[in-house]
Protein backbone atom coordinates (compact mmCIF):
# COMPACT_ATOMS: atom_id res chain seq x y z
CA UNK A 1 0.00 0.00 0.00
CA UNK A 2 1.28 3.42 -0.98
CA UNK A 3 1.95 5.74 1.95
CA UNK A 4 0.36 9.01 0.90
CA UNK A 5 1.88 12.25 2.16
CA UNK A 6 -0.24 14.75 4.05
CA UNK A 7 -0.41 16.88 0.90
CA UNK A 8 -1.51 13.90 -1.21
CA UNK A 9 -4.21 13.02 1.32
CA UNK A 10 -5.56 16.54 0.97
CA UNK A 11 -5.23 16.54 -2.83
CA UNK A 12 -7.06 13.22 -3.20
CA UNK A 13 -9.39 13.57 -0.20
CA UNK A 14 -12.55 13.67 -2.35
CA UNK A 15 -11.62 10.32 -3.89
CA UNK A 16 -10.55 8.77 -0.59
CA UNK A 17 -13.88 9.77 0.95
CA UNK A 18 -15.74 7.71 -1.65
CA UNK A 19 -16.56 4.29 -0.22
CA UNK A 20 -15.95 2.71 -3.66
CA UNK A 21 -12.52 4.34 -4.10
CA UNK A 22 -10.94 4.92 -0.71
CA UNK A 23 -7.22 4.80 0.04
CA UNK A 24 -6.91 1.50 -1.83
CA UNK A 25 -8.50 2.89 -5.02
CA UNK A 26 -6.33 5.99 -4.89
CA UNK A 27 -3.25 3.79 -4.55
CA UNK A 28 -4.36 1.84 -7.64
CA UNK A 29 -4.70 5.11 -9.55
CA UNK A 30 -1.15 6.08 -8.58
CA UNK A 31 0.16 2.78 -9.92
CA UNK A 32 -1.93 2.81 -13.12
CA UNK A 33 -0.72 3.43 -16.68
CA UNK A 34 -3.23 4.89 -19.12
CA UNK A 35 -2.76 5.78 -22.79
CA UNK A 36 -4.82 8.59 -24.28
CA UNK A 37 -5.00 8.35 -28.07
CA UNK A 38 -5.61 11.82 -29.45
CA UNK A 39 -5.13 15.07 -27.50
CA UNK A 40 -8.07 16.73 -29.23
CA UNK A 41 -11.65 17.42 -28.20
CA UNK A 42 -12.04 14.19 -26.22
CA UNK A 43 -8.43 13.69 -25.19
CA UNK A 44 -8.16 17.19 -23.70
CA UNK A 45 -10.66 16.70 -20.85
CA UNK A 46 -9.55 13.07 -20.46
CA UNK A 47 -5.92 14.15 -19.97
CA UNK A 48 -6.85 16.86 -17.48
CA UNK A 49 -9.14 14.66 -15.38
CA UNK A 50 -6.76 11.71 -15.33
CA UNK A 51 -3.91 13.99 -14.27
CA UNK A 52 -6.06 15.62 -11.61
CA UNK A 53 -7.13 12.17 -10.39
CA UNK A 54 -3.52 11.15 -9.80
CA UNK A 55 -3.21 8.46 -12.46
CA UNK A 56 0.49 7.74 -12.05
CA UNK A 57 1.56 7.35 -15.68
CA UNK A 58 -0.34 8.82 -18.62
CA UNK A 59 0.75 8.47 -22.24
CA UNK A 60 -0.48 10.80 -24.97
CA UNK A 61 -0.40 9.85 -28.65
CA UNK A 62 -0.78 12.79 -31.02
CA UNK A 63 1.32 13.94 -33.96
CA UNK A 64 -0.58 17.19 -34.58
CA UNK A 65 0.14 20.76 -33.60
CA UNK A 66 -2.35 23.13 -32.00
CA UNK A 67 -4.33 25.27 -34.44
CA UNK A 68 -6.60 28.17 -33.63
CA UNK A 69 -9.65 26.19 -34.81
CA UNK A 70 -8.96 23.60 -32.07
CA UNK A 71 -9.40 26.06 -29.23
CA UNK A 72 -13.23 26.17 -29.41
CA UNK A 73 -13.39 22.67 -27.84
CA UNK A 74 -9.92 21.25 -27.07
CA UNK A 75 -9.76 22.81 -23.63
CA UNK A 76 -6.25 21.79 -22.62
CA UNK A 77 -4.76 23.93 -25.40
CA UNK A 78 -4.49 27.69 -24.90
CA UNK A 79 -4.00 30.52 -27.41
CA UNK A 80 -0.29 30.71 -26.58
CA UNK A 81 0.07 27.03 -27.57
CA UNK A 82 -0.82 27.59 -31.24
CA UNK A 83 1.92 25.87 -33.24
CA UNK A 84 3.05 23.67 -30.31
CA UNK A 85 2.76 19.89 -30.45
CA UNK A 86 -0.61 18.96 -28.93
CA UNK A 87 1.04 16.28 -26.83
CA UNK A 88 3.40 18.87 -25.29
CA UNK A 89 0.61 21.39 -24.77
CA UNK A 90 -1.50 18.78 -22.98
CA UNK A 91 1.46 17.60 -20.92
CA UNK A 92 2.21 21.16 -19.75
CA UNK A 93 -1.34 21.60 -18.35
CA UNK A 94 -1.42 18.11 -16.82
CA UNK A 95 1.81 18.73 -14.91
CA UNK A 96 0.58 22.16 -13.86
CA UNK A 97 -2.46 20.50 -12.28
CA UNK A 98 -0.49 17.62 -10.80
CA UNK A 99 3.32 17.71 -10.80
CA UNK A 100 3.49 14.26 -9.20
CA UNK A 101 2.45 12.27 -12.26
CA UNK A 102 4.50 11.06 -15.23
CA UNK A 103 3.36 12.04 -18.72
CA UNK A 104 4.83 10.21 -21.71
CA UNK A 105 4.42 11.79 -25.13
CA UNK A 106 4.26 9.84 -28.39
CA UNK A 107 4.44 12.23 -31.37
CA UNK A 108 3.03 9.68 -33.77
CA UNK A 109 -0.03 8.73 -35.77
CA UNK A 110 -1.06 5.21 -34.90
CA UNK A 111 -0.46 2.76 -37.72
CA UNK A 112 -0.67 -0.99 -38.10
CA UNK A 113 3.10 -1.20 -37.64
CA UNK A 114 3.45 0.90 -34.45
CA UNK A 115 0.19 0.58 -32.51
CA UNK A 116 0.97 -2.64 -30.63
CA UNK A 117 4.33 -1.33 -29.49
CA UNK A 118 2.72 1.83 -28.11
CA UNK A 119 -0.34 0.37 -26.36
CA UNK A 120 1.61 -2.59 -25.00
CA UNK A 121 2.94 -0.73 -21.97
CA UNK A 122 -0.45 0.46 -20.72
CA UNK A 123 -3.27 -0.96 -18.57
CA UNK A 124 -6.07 0.95 -20.29
CA UNK A 125 -6.49 2.97 -23.50
CA UNK A 126 -8.80 5.93 -24.08
CA UNK A 127 -9.66 6.21 -27.75
CA UNK A 128 -10.46 9.81 -28.59
CA UNK A 129 -9.39 9.89 -32.21
CA UNK A 130 -10.99 11.95 -34.96
CA UNK A 131 -11.19 9.38 -37.75
CA UNK A 132 -12.59 5.94 -38.51
CA UNK A 133 -9.35 4.24 -39.58
CA UNK A 134 -7.81 5.05 -36.17
CA UNK A 135 -10.93 3.91 -34.31
CA UNK A 136 -10.86 0.51 -36.01
CA UNK A 137 -7.10 0.23 -35.60
CA UNK A 138 -7.29 0.94 -31.85
CA UNK A 139 -10.14 -1.56 -31.45
CA UNK A 140 -8.36 -4.32 -33.32
CA UNK A 141 -5.02 -3.70 -31.63
CA UNK A 142 -6.60 -3.61 -28.15
CA UNK A 143 -8.50 -6.86 -28.84
CA UNK A 144 -5.30 -8.55 -30.09
CA UNK A 145 -3.16 -7.23 -27.20
CA UNK A 146 -6.01 -7.76 -24.67
CA UNK A 147 -5.85 -4.16 -23.44
CA UNK A 148 -9.19 -2.76 -22.22
CA UNK A 149 -10.24 0.56 -23.74
CA UNK A 150 -12.99 3.17 -23.92
CA UNK A 151 -14.18 4.30 -27.33
CA UNK A 152 -15.56 7.79 -27.80
CA UNK A 153 -16.84 9.78 -30.74
CA UNK A 154 -18.56 13.12 -31.20
CA UNK A 155 -20.11 14.95 -34.13
CA UNK A 156 -22.35 18.02 -34.29
CA UNK A 157 -24.54 17.74 -31.14
CA UNK A 158 -24.07 14.01 -30.61
CA UNK A 159 -21.71 11.73 -28.82
CA UNK A 160 -21.25 8.03 -28.21
CA UNK A 161 -19.10 5.94 -25.93
CA UNK A 162 -18.52 2.31 -25.02
CA UNK A 163 -15.99 0.46 -22.90
CA UNK A 164 -14.49 -2.76 -24.22
CA UNK A 165 -12.93 -5.50 -22.09
CA UNK A 166 -11.29 -7.86 -24.62
CA UNK A 167 -12.47 -11.43 -24.26
CA UNK A 168 -15.39 -10.36 -22.07
CA UNK A 169 -17.53 -7.70 -23.69
CA UNK A 170 -18.68 -6.59 -27.14
CA UNK A 171 -16.06 -4.72 -29.17
CA UNK A 172 -16.39 -1.76 -31.54
CA UNK A 173 -16.47 -4.14 -34.51
CA UNK A 174 -19.27 -6.19 -32.92
CA UNK A 175 -21.35 -3.02 -33.49
CA UNK A 176 -19.69 -1.31 -36.46
CA UNK A 177 -18.33 -3.98 -38.77
CA UNK A 178 -15.99 -1.82 -40.82
CA UNK A 179 -15.25 1.81 -41.56
CA UNK A 180 -17.92 3.55 -43.64
CA UNK A 181 -17.04 3.87 -47.32
CA UNK A 182 -15.06 7.06 -47.93
CA UNK A 183 -18.01 8.78 -49.65
CA UNK A 184 -20.31 8.10 -46.67
CA UNK A 185 -18.02 9.87 -44.22
CA UNK A 186 -19.44 13.31 -43.38
CA UNK A 187 -18.29 16.15 -45.58
CA UNK A 188 -16.71 19.27 -44.12
CA UNK A 189 -20.05 21.11 -43.99
CA UNK A 190 -21.38 18.30 -41.78
CA UNK A 191 -18.35 18.18 -39.56
CA UNK A 192 -19.16 20.95 -37.09
CA UNK A 193 -19.26 20.13 -33.41
CA UNK A 194 -20.64 21.97 -30.39
CA UNK A 195 -17.56 22.55 -28.25
CA UNK A 196 -19.04 21.52 -24.91
CA UNK A 197 -20.00 18.10 -26.33
CA UNK A 198 -16.32 17.23 -26.27
CA UNK A 199 -16.23 17.89 -22.53
CA UNK A 200 -19.38 15.84 -21.96
CA UNK A 201 -18.05 12.80 -23.78
CA UNK A 202 -14.44 13.13 -22.67
CA UNK A 203 -15.62 13.29 -19.06
CA UNK A 204 -17.60 10.07 -19.57
CA UNK A 205 -14.43 8.41 -20.90
CA UNK A 206 -12.36 9.73 -17.99
CA UNK A 207 -14.95 8.43 -15.52
CA UNK A 208 -14.89 5.00 -17.19
CA UNK A 209 -11.09 4.96 -16.90
CA UNK A 210 -11.18 5.82 -13.20
CA UNK A 211 -13.89 3.19 -12.61
CA UNK A 212 -11.86 0.56 -14.43
CA UNK A 213 -8.74 1.28 -12.38
CA UNK A 214 -10.44 1.51 -9.00
CA UNK A 215 -13.00 -1.22 -9.63
CA UNK A 216 -15.82 1.14 -8.67
CA UNK A 217 -19.27 0.63 -10.16
CA UNK A 218 -20.19 -1.10 -13.38
CA UNK A 219 -18.43 -0.26 -16.64
CA UNK A 220 -20.11 0.88 -19.84
CA UNK A 221 -19.54 -2.57 -21.36
CA UNK A 222 -21.94 -4.46 -23.63
CA UNK A 223 -23.68 -1.14 -24.20
CA UNK A 224 -23.35 1.90 -26.43
CA UNK A 225 -24.16 5.16 -24.67
CA UNK A 226 -25.37 7.82 -27.07
CA UNK A 227 -26.55 11.33 -26.44
CA UNK A 228 -27.99 14.15 -28.48
CA UNK A 229 -27.38 17.45 -26.74
CA UNK A 230 -30.02 19.21 -28.85
CA UNK A 231 -32.69 17.58 -26.70
CA UNK A 232 -30.21 16.48 -24.02
CA UNK A 233 -31.36 12.92 -24.46
CA UNK A 234 -29.20 9.99 -23.38
CA UNK A 235 -29.73 6.39 -24.48
CA UNK A 236 -27.95 3.22 -23.49
CA UNK A 237 -28.26 0.59 -26.21
CA UNK A 238 -27.60 -2.96 -24.98
CA UNK A 239 -25.01 -4.90 -26.99
CA UNK A 240 -23.53 -8.36 -26.88
CA UNK A 241 -20.44 -10.05 -28.28
CA UNK A 242 -21.16 -11.15 -31.84
CA UNK A 243 -20.05 -14.71 -32.63
CA UNK A 244 -19.33 -13.63 -36.19
CA UNK A 245 -17.38 -10.48 -35.22
CA UNK A 246 -14.41 -10.30 -37.59
CA UNK A 247 -11.97 -9.55 -34.77
CA UNK A 248 -13.34 -10.88 -31.45
CA UNK A 249 -15.71 -13.57 -32.76
CA UNK A 250 -15.30 -17.33 -32.75
CA UNK A 251 -13.49 -17.51 -36.09
CA UNK A 252 -12.00 -14.05 -36.56
CA UNK A 253 -11.00 -13.39 -40.16
CA UNK A 254 -8.94 -10.34 -39.16
CA UNK A 255 -5.63 -11.65 -37.87
CA UNK A 256 -3.44 -8.69 -38.70
CA UNK A 257 -3.86 -4.95 -38.27
CA UNK A 258 -5.18 -2.83 -41.13
CA UNK A 259 -4.37 0.74 -42.17
CA UNK A 260 -7.69 1.88 -43.66
CA UNK A 261 -7.89 4.90 -45.91
CA UNK A 262 -9.59 7.98 -44.51
CA UNK A 263 -12.37 9.30 -46.72
CA UNK A 264 -14.49 12.46 -46.73
CA UNK A 265 -13.48 15.36 -44.57
CA UNK A 266 -10.49 14.97 -42.31
CA UNK A 267 -12.52 16.54 -39.49
CA UNK A 268 -15.24 13.91 -39.51
CA UNK A 269 -15.70 12.05 -36.27
CA UNK A 270 -13.70 14.63 -34.32
CA UNK B 1 -0.98 -2.69 21.21
CA UNK B 2 -3.02 -1.76 24.29
CA UNK B 3 -6.47 -2.23 25.74
CA UNK B 4 -9.25 0.10 26.77
CA UNK B 5 -11.78 -1.77 28.86
CA UNK B 6 -12.50 -4.99 27.03
CA UNK B 7 -11.18 -3.85 23.63
CA UNK B 8 -7.68 -4.43 22.34
CA UNK B 9 -6.61 -1.38 20.33
CA UNK B 10 -4.49 -2.04 17.25
CA UNK B 11 -4.07 1.52 15.96
CA UNK B 12 -4.77 5.06 17.14
CA UNK B 13 -5.37 8.40 15.49
CA UNK B 14 -5.90 11.63 17.33
CA UNK B 15 -8.15 13.85 15.22
CA UNK B 16 -8.59 16.59 17.80
CA UNK B 17 -8.66 19.89 15.97
CA UNK B 18 -9.19 18.20 12.57
CA UNK B 19 -12.42 19.21 10.89
CA UNK B 20 -14.70 17.40 8.46
CA UNK B 21 -14.00 15.81 6.09
CA UNK B 22 -10.24 15.37 6.69
CA UNK B 23 -10.93 13.57 10.00
CA UNK B 24 -12.76 10.90 7.98
CA UNK B 25 -9.90 10.77 5.44
CA UNK B 26 -7.40 10.10 8.27
CA UNK B 27 -9.75 7.53 9.79
CA UNK B 28 -9.98 5.73 6.43
CA UNK B 29 -6.18 5.82 6.05
CA UNK B 30 -5.77 4.14 9.46
CA UNK B 31 -8.49 1.59 8.69
CA UNK B 32 -6.71 0.72 5.44
CA UNK B 33 -3.56 -0.08 7.44
CA UNK B 34 -5.11 -2.58 9.87
CA UNK B 35 -6.51 -6.03 9.20
CA UNK B 36 -10.21 -6.94 9.21
CA UNK B 37 -11.35 -7.52 12.79
CA UNK B 38 -8.72 -5.21 14.28
CA UNK B 39 -9.74 -2.12 16.25
CA UNK B 40 -8.86 1.52 15.55
CA UNK B 41 -9.15 4.21 18.18
CA UNK B 42 -9.95 7.69 16.84
CA UNK B 43 -10.28 10.79 18.96
CA UNK B 44 -12.84 13.17 17.48
CA UNK B 45 -13.98 16.65 18.44
CA UNK B 46 -17.49 17.18 19.70
CA UNK B 47 -20.06 18.59 17.27
CA UNK B 48 -19.86 17.79 13.54
CA UNK B 49 -16.90 15.37 13.83
CA UNK B 50 -18.53 13.02 16.34
CA UNK B 51 -21.81 13.39 14.43
CA UNK B 52 -20.34 12.48 11.06
CA UNK B 53 -17.31 10.20 11.27
CA UNK B 54 -18.86 7.23 13.13
CA UNK B 55 -21.93 7.38 10.86
CA UNK B 56 -19.73 7.34 7.75
CA UNK B 57 -17.56 4.39 8.82
CA UNK B 58 -20.68 2.40 9.72
CA UNK B 59 -22.06 3.13 6.23
CA UNK B 60 -18.87 1.60 4.83
CA UNK B 61 -19.55 -1.57 6.77
CA UNK B 62 -17.30 -1.11 9.81
CA UNK B 63 -18.54 -1.42 13.37
CA UNK B 64 -18.40 1.24 16.08
CA UNK B 65 -17.75 -0.87 19.17
CA UNK B 66 -17.40 1.90 21.75
CA UNK B 67 -17.83 5.64 22.02
CA UNK B 68 -17.21 7.71 25.10
CA UNK B 69 -16.62 11.27 26.14
CA UNK B 70 -13.16 12.23 27.38
CA UNK B 71 -12.56 14.79 30.17
CA UNK B 72 -11.57 17.49 27.62
CA UNK B 73 -14.91 17.13 25.76
CA UNK B 74 -13.51 15.18 22.81
CA UNK B 75 -14.74 11.66 21.99
CA UNK B 76 -12.91 8.36 21.95
CA UNK B 77 -14.39 6.10 19.28
CA UNK B 78 -13.38 2.49 18.75
CA UNK B 79 -13.97 1.11 15.25
CA UNK B 80 -13.65 -2.55 14.31
CA UNK B 81 -12.61 -2.92 10.68
CA UNK B 82 -14.96 -4.95 8.49
ZN1 LIG C 1 -16.15 -7.87 -31.63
Amino acid sequence: MIDFSEEQLQRYSRHILLADVGVEGQARLAEARVLVVGAGGLGAPVCLYLAAAGVGTIGIVDADCVEISNLQRQICHFTHNIGDAKADSAREKMLAINPEITVNVHYEYLRADNVLGIIGGYDFVVEGTDNFPAKFLVNDACIMAKVPFCHGGILRFRGQAMTVIPGESACYRCVFREPPPPDAVPSCSEAGVLGAIAGMLGSIQAAETLKFITGAGRLLTDALLTFDAKDMEFRKIPLSCQEDCPVCGEAPEIDSLIDYEQGGCALAGA
Amino acid sequence: MSTTGKHRIDARRDCRGVGCPMNLVYTKVELARIAPGEVLEVILDDGAPIGNVPRSVVKEGHEVVAKHRLPDGAWQVLIRKA
